[in-house]
């Protein structure tokens, strides 16, 4: 099935066809969505549909499906308003829109994704769609790429979230080495403990807070408002960010009681609960009203999981499915709303034409789910809410309840914002809407504004057609509902949703918050007078900012210690390196007595002629000279070669200097013919010293390393074995096309590379050095050329000499 | 640039004896010595004495072929024939040493060395011809002195 969604996906993203692209996104939906319907008896009674694939097993990563109960709410949910967005969709952006079919494209990647997510029973599978919604989010968010502040907001989504992945990735791993498996049930059937678990636990729920924009990670979610609103129904309310709160409702029934991961989840939930409706009552523009809002409910989803007590994870689901269904509505309203009057700024609307009372009527439904009031389905979530906490054995429990009473006194208050801000009849509504007066020349106020067609409020209608649906007869939902649950928390019993459960205390709570929420509404003028002076302490998008600019100003300066441009100093520190850390190793080597100099008259001659040209090499003044000695000394190698009996390394000894020659002399064309600027005595010695320490480690090296000798030598191998099974002869060339043939492969590939890098430099570098005409630009080229040429001579030499040795 | 007659006909001579020189090693290299990397770069100075003869155009002239074309066609050469083995079944990346499966296919004396060892000598032919590209055009005038 995810196969089939993710050919799926890339068959949209192909294609160009403008608003068409939608249909077939929409399509895919519905077959994800007509699948899960279809299978929707069986895995509901507990039955999960299990499906394996092996994808590398070295790291325990395979592409295990496994769809229970509560996955399956979350697939529908996803597939369906998946399904809608995209009719929503193909409305709400004019046909001649371009980019629209990588739009459509973009968000089937998503659904694949999050489906994928929820799916998946292997953490690692888990972190890898994780990922993958994270960044088709970060595609989305910064879909209009002319837009600064949409790419801005993009990159903070992907940045915050992306590190909170990272970490999760590392708590996963924690986790599954502890567990010694990742697949996901067997975890949670078993749960690890231990320190490295406990450590582990926290790393996740840093990943699960940052996806699903908890205080203090919560500043990218309002940025990512600027994505089109059909993008943020989709993920930013309804189905991304819950993934953080699906990660924490699969673990906590496991969890719950190690480490800190009750006090962690509680706490965080509480704050973004309570600090993200506090913050929505402050906002104008309703993308982000509703965005805080999305922050405070997830908030609330996470107090609800986080407990990890049977009652509270069904108001958890049943929460979790309110608030997909009213959340998305709003949205696409607001959506229509924008679409309509091109402003979503609560001061200036307020004035509509006829037509509008079925978009107003889906508003207000959705909107009174949110706040909690009866016969909507987000009363029944909220009342179950309240009665698993009233009961819960848990410490500390009164004041969580206390808390998520706040928490729903501020959604009703910012539900009210929201419905009479963008609603009210007439002039623009005063009192709790505007604490700041609007400027009227940077938003007109809206008058009348023309009536949606209603294919465009069609899809909110119907998810708000939904909410009163199972708001009036919840008991429609009582199976899914339980047996999500249930396959959460195998503790949960069955039962019965309900509006009506007799007068008990959670009857009295919601009472109590709807009073108090009406109140807040109408004493809204006092309300904006504290919320200017009250503010939420601690703002995680300037910590965003800090941090970036930190990490920018790093990078500045360790680049510029690092790579500051100059050749001898490269050469000299890895020159230094290379010898100074194997060197220190040596010190402790028991060093070979008893070697006889039993070397040729040739050897000695060779011996001199090497040391003749290399004394020459550095002394000499002229460029090319220099070059012709450093030939004269491969030369001498080669002769050597030749001697010892090994016609291979010689004949690549020889043509290497032939060909570095001639490629020494096409850059030393563009440079002073002689060597310009003299060292500096300080700077003589200091190479002076790089030079002889690099003589004595490999002096020393060879001598040690010929003395050291612990295992027999490869070469009998390789002379044995080279006819029989690499079918030729010449040894060296066996070895290198197939005892090491990867080796030879892989210096291929450096090659290739190396020749792509020099001519794409070398040309980046040809408008420049002709405008300057400097040594300038030509000193890359050098640098680039001494690397190139002594890497291809040496990267494949070095593998003659040691095993032809 | 000025062009000596001399050299322009010794290369005439030597460039084609050069490019046979080098294909006998391409194959002879198996069982003597020889093999992809050096005939290779026998064949990359070949071209070099082209160049010095007659510049980057007589470079130009001599091989049609684009230098990224033949870096591009030696890779993936050298590529497949490392694979091929994998998807036959024949080898193991075991210890990194028998990641091709050489024993006598087809013919007996032609090995799947050969198609690789091609590659490695494309590569390094490519390699050169690109440092020509790169920088072997006629400096204009600019003689850094």
């Amino acid at each position: 099935m995810l196969q089939a969604v993710i050919g799926l996906a890339l068959l949209a993203g192909g294609r160009r066809l403008g608003r068409g692209a939608f249909a077939i996104g929409g399509a895919s939906a519905l077959a994800v969505l007509g699948w899960a319907l279809w299978h929707r008896a069986g895995i509901v009674a507990g039955e999960p549909v299990t499906e394996h694939t092996g994808w590398v097993p070295q790291l325990g990563l395979a592409l295990d499906l496994r769809i229970d109960a509560f996955s399956l709410l979350m697939v529908l949910l996803v597939a369906g308003i998946g399904a809608l967005i995209h009719a929503y969709a193909s409305r709400y952006f004019g046909a001649t829109t371009p980019g629209l079919h990588r739009l459509a494209g973009l968000l089937v990647l998503f659904t694949a994704a999050m489906v994928g997510v929820v799916t998946t029973s292997n953490l690692l599978a888990l972190y890898l769609a994780w990922e993958l919604t994270s960044v088709t989010s970060y595609l989305l968010v910064g879909w209009n790429d002319r837009d600064a502040r949409a790419r801005a907001a993009a990159l903070q989504a992907i940045l915050i979230t992306g590190a909170g992945g990272l970490a999760m990735l590392g708590g996963f791993v924690l986790i599954g080495s502890a567990a010694g498996t990742f697949d996901l049930t067997a975890i949670l059937a078993s749960p690890p403990t231990g320190a490295r678990v406990e450590a582990g636990l926290v790393l996740v729920l840093l990943g699960a807070f940052t996806k699903s924009a908890q205080w203090p990670f919560s500043s990218w979610l309002p940025g990512a408002m600027v994505a089109p609103t059909p993008v943020s129904a989709f993920l930013h309310s309804a189905t991304m960010v819950k993934a953080g709160v699906y990660l924490v409702a699969r673990f906590s029934p496991a969890f719950a009681e190690q480490g800190l991961w009750r006090p962690l989840v509680l706490g965080v939930g509480l704050i973004s609960m309570i600090g993200g409706g506090w913050r929505a009552l402050r906002q104008y523009d309703l993308k982000r009203i509703l965005a805080f809002g999305t922050i405070s409910q997830l908030g609330f989803m996470m107090v609800l999981f986080g407990a990890g007590s049977p009652e509270a994870t069904t108001a958890g689901v049943l929460l979790l499915f309110a608030h997909a269904l009213f959340k998305a509505s709003l949205f696409m309203v607001v959506g229509v709303v924008d679409h309509q009057t091109n402003t979503r700024d609560i001061r200036a609307l307020g004035g509509y034409g006829p037509g509008w009372w079925w978009p107003r009527a889906a508003a207000v439904a959705s909107g009174a789910s949110m706040a909690g009031i009866p016969l909507f389905f987000g009363f029944i979530a909220k009342e179950s809410a309240y009665e698993s906490w009233v009961h819960s054995p848990i410490g500390g429990g009164g004041l969580v309840l206390v808390g998520i009473v706040a928490g729903s006194v501020l959604t009703f208050a910012y539900t009210g914002r929201l419905l009479l801000g963008a609603f009210r009849p007439g002039a623009a509504y005063e009192g709790i809407v505007a604490i700041e007066p609007l400027d009227p020349t940077e938003v007109a106020p809206v008058t009348e504004a023309p009536a949606p067609t209603w294919t465009l409020w069609a899809p909110a209608a119907v998810l708000a057609g939904l909410t009163v649906l199972l708001g009036v007869v919840p008991d429609l939902a009582s199976k899914l509902v339980y047996g999500a649950a249930e396959s959460l928390d195998p503790a949960v019993e069955g039962g019965h949703l309900a509006i009506w459960h007799g007068v008990n205390e959670a009857l009295v709570l919601s009472a109590v918050t709807i009073a108090l929420g009406l109140a807040m509404v109408a004493g809204g003028r006092v309300v904006g007078r504290i919320g200017r002076v009250v503010h939420v302490p601690f703002d995680g998008g300037a910590v965003y900012l800090g941090a970036l600019r930190a990490l920018n100003r790093t990078a500045d300066r360790v680049t510029s210690v690092l790579q500051n441009g100059s050749l001898p100093v490269y050469a000299g520190v890895i020159l230094l390196t290379a010898t100074v850390l194997p060197g220190a190793v040596l010190l402790g080597a028991d060093v070979p007595t008893g070697l006889a100099i039993d070397s040729s008259p040739g050897e000695w001659a060779i011996a001199a002629l090497i040391l003749a040209a290399g004394t020459a090499a550095a002394t000499v003044r002229r460029r090319m000279a220099a070059v012709l000695c450093l030939g004269g000394v491969g030369y001498a190698m080669g002769l050597y070669f030749v001697l010892q009996g090994a016609p291979d390394l010689a004949l690549t000894q020889f043509t290497i200097e032939t060909l570095a020659a001639v490629l020494f002399v096409l850059v030393l064309r563009r440079l002073p013919t002689r060597f310009r600027e003299r060292p500096t005595p300080r700077g003589r010695a200091v190479r002076l010293v790089i030079s002889l320490l690099v003589g004595m480690f490999v002096f020393a090296f060879a001598l040690i390393a010929s003395g050291a000798r612990t295992a027999p030598s490869l070469s009998g191998y390789f002379t044995d074995n080279a006819l029989p099974e690499g079918g030729g002869a010449n040894v060296v060339n066996v070895i290198l096309v197939d005892f090491r043939g990867f080796d030879t492969m892989g210096e291929a590939t450096v090659l290739v590379v190396a020749a792509l890098g020099v001519v794409s430099l070398a040309r980046l570098a040809r408008p420049r050095s002709a405008a300057a005409g400097g040594v300038d630009g030509v000193d890359g080229i050098d640098g680039i050329d001494g690397i190139d040429g002594a890497g291809g001579a040496d990267g494949l030499e070095p593998a003659h000499g040691e095993d032809a040795s | 640039m000025k062009r000596s007659l001399v050299l322009d006909v010794m290369v005439r001579v030597v460039f084609h004896t050069a490019l046979v020189l080098a294909v006998y090693l391409l194959f002879a290299g198996h069982n003597q010595p020889g093999g992809g990397f050096i005939g290779g770069l026998v064949a990359a100075a070949a071209f070099a004495l082209r160049y010095v003869s007659g510049g980057v155009d007589g470079v130009r002239a001599a091989v049609r072929v684009r230098p990224w074309t033949l870096l591009g066609v030696g890779l993936v050469l050298a590529t497949f024939t490392a694979l091929a083995s994998v998807v036959l079944g024949g080898a193991l990346l075991e210890s990194g040493k028998a990641t091709l499966h050489l024993g006598p296919l087809g013919s007996p004396k032609v090995t799947s060395a050969l198609p690789f060892d091609t590659g490695v000598f494309l590569i390094v032919v490519g390699m050169a011809l690109m440092l020509f590209e790169a920088f072997g055009e006629a400096l204009q005038g600019r003689r850094a002195s």
